[in-house]
């Protein structure tokens, strides 16, 4: 099978061009020589299979962060049958500086020129055909995100993958002399092929930077924008929630139910109890998750998220971070894996780790549907949004408390400098391929951690045999209870706690296993729990979800990222201590203040 | 002759042309990589608040420099 291999500047639309050629059948995989997992694809391609390799972003070949040394190893481990190297076509007088390395170290390559359509806009002409003689790579102009030149610039992939011998294992090391000469041919190449325009301005960006990075209302500004993105996720997620619950409900009573009838009571309960109440619960929160990955999408492909850096660079250098962990810090409002994961772009090792240290407090979208099921079941309509943003606020409470305390210990000072691309828009294709990729990801999540979490929570709640189901006597109700000393203070119930142990596999469960512990589902579910205990014991609970040990994954990601066990044990520790301190500060007080 | 002088002192709405940086090699190669050449005309477009970092325009890129940075790159009016 033959080998390609993307690679690009960051921001320069590489993960477009891979969707576009992979369609959605992506997934990650191992590489020798490489210690991290990258994304790949297998396409037909010119008659034969061909694995797509798409690279981590990188400015430098030589460069000295994680990112760059990814992409050096996967070079110096991996045999390569081309390369595609994409670059920004409005930013070519900077971006060849990848393709005349590559070219120095003898590696067939194709130039893909992206972004054609803004190019156009700017007044750039370029002269592909000369270009590709002089560089010695055939070029094409494309647009990746919107399709235009795509048809040649993949007959081109093809042709040359058709002709291309593969190149084997090959040394960095000796062409490191070449920078001048590389230099000098950059100003060669542009002067004969390409035509800008002195200043080129992207108006639009501009005008829309007056506002949004305006000094003084900039950063308020950013707060609004990202309340009302979670305010709508609610007012929009949750309706739909309900009505997917309501489905599921109606597929359990009407067809479900009738056809496991016949079983004997112990085995009707493990099914209709166990895995269809626990995991249809969780799979009732999918369109809250879709709905907010969809406007995660627009930001982060707005390039908001890049001014966001530049707005609070200050205020989170004070705290030993930079803007990029506040980016990381929003990523992780996603998902706090790949969260961690971006952090390799930091050289510092001190200050990688206190990012990483902070990632896992921010408010993932799995805990977000814990906390979309308990604000609905315990809060007013009007009251639930604002809760929930508070817990949002809470995430920045406990960075700033967890980064002011550490910070001696993860020392840098590191230079830093960041691109801020032109606002853009997402296409719909690409909001509809993020939505899929969530569901995907959440089926696999689905068929891995939360089916077998919540068949555990019904055996602990129905053993041993014969106890009523959750109570006192069953095996969760004895863990429950054994924990009571500790988290009771806290206002965590004995149900509360079995649910809590669970959501260390992965937060989802949590209400998975609620839905199991209380033999409820759906909306009788929320009243069952809101008979059960009240705001402050809830509001107690949700703190506690939110800051105590992470999920499985994102512990794993820890440790392989940082590769040191008293880091990883430290970063289990400590946010178990401050979530009971908090939940059980908060507890407390709200009861002596006669709440 | 025109004075040098730090990038760190140009004021929003200032051009200036680059003409020395102070870097370690590391960080050379990124400056480089983003549009930070000898000989390049470079905008002060904006400063975080703060005293945050510097919004810099070269050419058709943007790109966001802290002060302490800036002071190494040198420049001429």
């Amino acid at each position: 099978m033959k080998r390609i291999a993307l690679i690009g500047m960051p921001n320069a639309g590489k993960s477009t061009l891979f969707n576009r050629m992979s369609g959605a059948s992506a997934k990650v995989a191992n590489w020798p020589g490489v210690t991290v997992d990258l994304l790949s694809a297998k396409l037909l391609i010119a008659g034969q299979m061909a694995e797509l390799v798409d690279l981590p972003g990188i400015y430098d070949l030589h460069g000295f962060s994680d990112d760059e040394q990814v992409v050096r190893h996967f070079l110096c481990n991996n045999t390569i049958d081309l390369v595609l190297i994409v670059a920004n076509a409005t930013q070519v007088d900077r971006q060849l500086t990848l393709a005349l390395q590559l070219k120095a170290l003898g590696l067939p390559a194709v130039l893909l020129l992206n972004m054609a359509d803004e190019a156009k806009q700017h007044g750039i002409t370029i002269n592909t055909q000369q270009l590709g003689d002089e560089l010695g790579y055939p070029t094409a102009l494309l647009s990746a995100k919107y399709g235009q030149g795509y048809a040649e610039a993949y007959k081109l992939i093809e042709r040359e993958l058709s002709t291309s011998q593969a190149r084997a294992v090959l040394s960095l090391e000796e062409d490191f002399a070449t920078d001048q000469a590389v230099e000098d041919k950059l100003e060669k190449l542009i002067s004969h092929s390409v035509d800008m325009p002195v200043q080129t301005s992207h108006s639009v960006t501009e005008k829309i930077d007056k506002v949004m990075l305006h000094p003084w209302i900039g950063l308020p500004l950013f707060f609004t924008v990202m309340f009302l993105m979670f305010q709508a996720v609610y007012t929009l997620g949750a309706p739909l929630q309900d009505g997917v619950a309501w489905l599921l409900e109606g597929f359990r009573d009407l067809a479900l139910a009738p056809l496991l009838s016949g079983l004997p009571a112990l085995l009707n309960s493990f099914l209709l109890e166990g895995v269809f109440d626990g995991v249809a619960t969780v799979a009732s929160f999918v369109p809250v998750i879709i709905l907010f990955f969809l406007f995660m999408a627009i930001i982060e492909d707005s390039g908001y998220l890049s001014r966001a850096a530049f707005l609070m660079d200050a205020l989170m250098t004070k705290m030993g971070l930079d803007g990029r962990s506040f980016v990381m810090l929003l990523m992780g409002f996603g998902c706090n894996v790949p969260a961690l994961m971006g952090t390799r772009t930091m050289r510092s090792r001190g200050l990688r780790l206190l990012t990483m240290m902070v990632i896992p407090f921010s408010l993932c979208s799995a805990r977000l549907q814990v906390f979309v099921f308990m604000t609905t079941a315990l809060f007013a309509p009007s009251q639930a949004p604002l809760v929930l943003f508070s817990l949002y606020l809470m995430t920045f409470v406990t960075v700033i408390v967890t980064a002011l305390l550490f910070k001696g210990q993860f020392n840098s000072s590191e230079p830093f400098a960041l691109e801020l691309p032109p606002y853009r828009f997402p296409t719909t294709r690409q909001m509809i391929l993020r939505g899929w990729h969530e569901i995907r990801h959440f089926l696999r999540r689905a068929t891995k951690f939360i089916t077998i979490g919540v068949v555990l929570v019904w055996i602990l709640t129905h053993m041993p045999f014969g106890v009523e189901p959750a109570s006192a006597a069953s095996w969760s109700g004895m863990i429950g209870e054994f924990m009571q000393p500790i988290l009771s203070p806290a206002g965590i119930n004995p149900e509360l706690t079995v649910a809590l142990i669970f959501g260390f596999v992965a937060k989802e469960i949590v209400i998975g296993a609620l839905a199991v512990i209380y033999g409820l589902e759906g909306s009788s579910l929320m009243q069952g729990i809101a008979q059960q205990i009240d705001w402050v014991q809830a509001y107690s609970f949700m703190l506690f979800t939110l800051i105590y040990t992470p999920c499985l994954a994102t512990v794993a990601t820890l440790r392989a990222e940082a590769k040191s066990g008293w880091y990883t044990a430290l970063s289990l520790a400590w946010p178990l201590t401050l979530a009971w301190t908090i939940s059980t500060g908060f507890y407390q007080a709200a009861r002596y203040l006669g709440y | 002759m025109p004075s040098l002088f730090r990038l760190s002192a140009l004021k929003p709405g200032q051009s200036a042309t680059v003409q020395a940086i102070h870097v370690d090699s590391g960080f050379q190669f990124r400056l480089n990589a983003l549009g930070f050449r000898i000989g390049k005309p470079l905008e002060l477009i904006r400063i975080a608040p703060f005293n945050g970092p510097l919004h810099l325009k070269l050419g058709s890129t943007e790109v966001m420099l802290r002060q302490q940075d800036a002071a190494n790159i040198e420049v001429v009016m």
